[in-house]
C-alpha cells in the first residue's frame, strides 16, 4: 500500500480556528503551574494578589470560554510540514488564514491587525497571520498556534553585539531588555532569547524559543545554565508581577542558539506576557 | 494587605485627596474607555478648541480595547492596556477636568507631574486579568468614534471594579516604590 500523504485544506482550517478559540480561553496546565508555583514563592503581598488574581481569571475564562486577555493577540503561526504531504482542496497558507477568520469570529476574539503600519485600517479580520514554515521529514503537518499580544511584543529588543562581547554582553542585554520594560509587558514575563543566526534568525529563534513548555530545561546543559543566569539577574531586578515590585519578574528564560558569521553575535529578546497562549495540533494524511 | 476603599464615581477633590499609592480601590459607576486612537481624536478637539464627545470633568478614563461581546453579555474580556503610550495625550485631557485614569504599567514623569497640578490619580488594574475584570462591568454602550471598533470610546456602567492606587496627588509612584523595595544588588 502506498503511504498516505494527502491532507485537506479544509481539515487545517477547522483545526486552526479550533486552535485559535482553544489558546485563548484556556491556559495550558504549565503556565497555571508555574503561576501557582509564582504564588507560593512570592515574597511582596501586593504580587501575590496579582498571581491569586490570574490564577483566578484563568479559571473563569476556561469555565465561560472567554478570552484570558482581550489582546487576543496577532495570530504567529509555526508549521512543521512533512516533505511528502501534499494538501489537497486548496492552499496550505490560504487554509490557515480562513482558520483564523473563522475561529476569531466564532470565538468573539478581538481583531487587532491594521493593514498598514501607518495608515492603520483594521483588516476586520485579524489575518493576516505570521506564518512560519519548515519542511520535515515526518509524515505528518504540525501546526503551533500562538497568540502574541502587543503589549510584550512591542518590548522587545535586537541587538547586533560584537563577538568580544561574549556571554557577559549576552546576558547584559536581555537583562537590561527586560529592565527597560518595566511593567508595561505584563510581567510575570516568559523571556525568549535567540542568538545567532543573522538578523532576521535570531528574531525567529527568539520567538520560538517561547514554544517550549515551561519547566522544562534546555537539552544542552550550558544553555540551560545561561538560561538560569539570566533568570537570576532578571528576577534581582525586583520589577515583580505587573511592576508593583516583587522577587518573580519573568516565570521562564529561555535561550535557542545557532551558528553565526565571524564577525557576528546577534541577540534578539522576544518578550512573552504571562497570558501566554500556544496550542499544538498534529494532522496525519489519509 | 490594605483594606479596600470603595469609590464611587464622579470623583471629588475629597475623593482623591485621601488616597495614597497601594491603596486597593473598588470602583462602582460610570467610566469611560478610550486608547491610543481614541486620545489622539480626543486631543486633537481640544487642540482646536472642540467640544469633546461626552464630558470628562470628574470622570475616570479606562484604557481598554475589549474584545467583542458574546450574546446576552454586556462586555467580552476587558482588562487594561499599556498606559504609556497615552502618556502623551493625557495631561491634556487631565487640565479638563479629567479626575483619574486606569491602565496598566508605568507613567511618565510629565504625566506624574501633572496628576499633582490637577489633582488626580492614575490606576493600575491587573494586565490580562481581563475574564475576571469582565465580571465588573454591568453595561456597555458606545458614545462615540464607532468606526474604531475595538477602539471606540465606550460607557461602562461598573460595580466594584478593582483597582490599586498607582500615582497619587502627591507624585509618588507605587512602581518605583515597590521595585526599590524589591530589588536585590
Amino acid at each position: 500500500m502506498a503511504t498516505r500523504t494527502r491532507i485537506s485544506a479544509s481539515e487545517i482550517t477547522e483545526k486552526v480556528s479550533q486552535l485559535c478559540m482553544d489558546a485563548n480561553f484556556n491556559l495550558n496546565e504549565d503556565v497555571l503551574d508555574s503561576l501557582r508555583d509564582s504564588y507560593e514563592a512570592e515574597g511582596s503581598p501586593v504580587a501575590k494578589e496579582v498571581f491569586a488574581e490570574l490564577i483566578e481569571n484563568a479559571k473563569i475564562a476556561h469555565e465561560c470560554q472567554m478570552p484570558l486577555c482581550q489582546d487576543t493577540g496577532v495570530a504567529v503561526v509555526f508549521v512543521e510540514i512533512g516533505e511528502g504531504i501534499e494538501i489537497v482542496g486548496g492552499r496550505l497558507y490560504e487554509a490557515i488564514h480562513e482558520g483564523i477568520r473563522e475561529g476569531y469570529k466564532k470565538g468573539f476574539l478581538r481583531k487587532s491587525m491594521v493593514k498598514d503600519p501607518l495608515n492603520r485600517i483594521n483588516t476586520g479580520d485579524n489575518t493576516p497571520a505570521i506564518i512560519h514554515t519548515e519542511f520535515t521529514p515526518e509524515n505528518c503537518l504540525k501546526i503551533s498556534f500562538m497568540a502574541k499580544g502587543g503589549g510584550c511584543e512591542n518590548m522587545s529588543r535586537l541587538a547586533m553585539l560584537t563577538p568580544a562581547d561574549g556571554r557577559e554582553g549576552v546576558i547584559n542585554f536581555v537583562v537590561e531588555t527586560v529592565k527597560i520594560a518595566k511593567a508595561n509587558p505584563c510581567p510575570p514575563i516568559i523571556v525568549g532569547v535567540g542568538m545567532g543566526g543573522t538578523f532576521d534568525y535570531a528574531a525567529l529563534l527568539a520567538k520560538k524559543s517561547l514554544l517550549r513548555p515551561l519547566g522544562t530545561k534546555h537539552v544542552d546543559p550550558d544553555t540551560a545554565n545561561l538560561e538560569n543566569e539570566m533568570l537570576e539577574r532578571i528576577n534581582n531586578s525586583g520589577i515583580g508581577a505587573q511592576g508593583l515590585g516583587g522577587w518573580i519578574t519573568a516565570m521562564a528564560v529561555h535561550v535557542e542558539r545557532h551558528p553565526c558569521h565571524i564577525a557576528s553575535l546577534p541577540v534578539a529578546v522576544n518578550i512573552e506576557c504571562h497570558a501566554h497562549r500556544v496550542k499544538t495540533i498534529t494532522l496525519v494524511p489519509y | 494587605m490594605s483594606n479596600v476603599i470603595h469609590l464611587k464615581i464622579p470623583l471629588t477633590d475629597d475623593d482623591v485627596v485621601n488616597l495614597r499609592v497601594g491603596d486597593r480601590v473598588s470602583i462602582s459607576g460610570i467610566i469611560y474607555t478610550a486608547r491610543d486612537a481614541a486620545h489622539k481624536r480626543l486631543v486633537e478637539l481640544i487642540d482646536t478648541g472642540k467640544e469633546l464627545p461626552f464630558d470628562i470633568r470628574n470622570q475616570i478614563i479606562y484604557y481598554v480595547g475589549p474584545s467583542p461581546a458574546r450574546p446576552g453579555r454586556p462586555i467580552g474580556s476587558c482588562g487594561p492596556t499599556t498606559s504609556y503610550r497615552m502618556d502623551v495625550y493625557t495631561p491634556k485631557l487631565l487640565a479638563k477636568g479629567l479626575k483619574a485614569t486606569i491602565g496598566k504599567g508605568n507613567r511618565s514623569q510629565s504625566v506624574i507631574e501633572a496628576l499633582k497640578q490637577y489633582k488626580a490619580v492614575y490606576f493600575a488594574a491587573t494586565g490580562g486579568a481581563a475574564a475576571l475584570l469582565a465580571r465588573a462591568v454591568k453595561k456597555a454602550e458606545i458614545v462615540a468614534y464607532e468606526d474604531l471598533g475595538a477602539e471606540a470610546i465606550m460607557r461602562l456602567e461598573v460595580e466594584n471594579f478593582p483597582v490599586v492606587v498607582a500615582n497619587d496627588i502627591y507624585g509618588n509612584d507605587l512602581f518605583r516604590e515597590g521595585v526599590a523595595k524589591y530589588e536585590r544588588k
